[in-house]
């Protein structure tokens, strides 16, 4: 009689974090991976395209100014010889 | 006779060809030519080159030497508009690059302005220039 009653009252869980059924493991780590690749998207995506742009541009100024640079000196240097009264 | 006629002709249309080849080589001389009073004005050191390619008076202003330095600085801008134009860069980055030539074409007693804008006396050492110039 006792081991009857004991078995026929307890009611099924209903907390989802108790509850171990497939369904609960399958949208937890859903969610899990969802985050995990929007993290990667936002962060990941972010750094990789920032890094290797900044230096890209640096050089690029260094090369053009150097190379404007020499030009200019170097006509500069004729247009002094050309108005000697000037310079 | 007839070459002895003709010469004096010749003598004078050569004549005159020459007095104007003659006229231009003195008119260009002149312009490749500092003027006086410029040339002693850097030789004393009262003018000198400035990093922004421009002339400057180094010590106190007088009207002589502020009109000295404005005529000369006038036909540089000039200068510089026009190379500039060629060169497809501003009229400020060209007078820049010829400041950089200029600073570097001073002889020793001259003045030029060094980068943290202070006046200096070149020596026969290497100006100082503006890290900017080659």
């Amino acid at each position: 009689m006792k081991h009857r009653e004991l078995t026929g009252i307890v009611p099924a869980a209903r907390n989802p974090l108790m509850e171990s059924s497939c369904h609960g493991i399958w949208r937890a780590s859903r969610i899990g991976l969802v985050a995990i690749a929007a993290t990667t998207l936002l962060l990941g995506g972010c750094v990789s395209i920032n890094a290797p742009d900044k230096p890209i541009v640096i050089e690029l100024n260094i090369s053009i100014t150097q190379d404007v640079a020499v030009r200019l000196e170097q006509d500069a240097e004729k247009t002094i010889d050309a108005h000697k009264d000037v310079f | 006779m007839a070459v002895k006629i003709s010469s004096p002709k010749y003598g004078m249309k050569t004549m005159a060809a020459g007095l104007a080849v003659a006229l231009l080589v003195s008119a260009s001389a002149a312009m490749a030519q500092r003027d006086p009073a410029y040339a002693s004005a850097r030789a004393m050191g009262d003018v000198g080159e400035r990093m922004d390619g421009y002339l400057g008076v180094v010590g106190p202003v007088t009207p002589e030497l502020k009109k000295l330095v404005a005529d000369i600085n006038i036909k540089r801008k000039q200068v510089y508009f026009e190379q500039a134009q060629a060169q497809q860069v501003t009229a400020e980055q060209y007078a820049f690059s010829a400041g950089c030539r200029a600073i570097d074409r001073t002889v020793p007693g001259e003045k030029y302005q060094a980068p943290d804008g202070s006046w200096q006396t070149r020596t026969t050492a290497p100006a100082l220039k503006h890290p900017n110039c080659l």
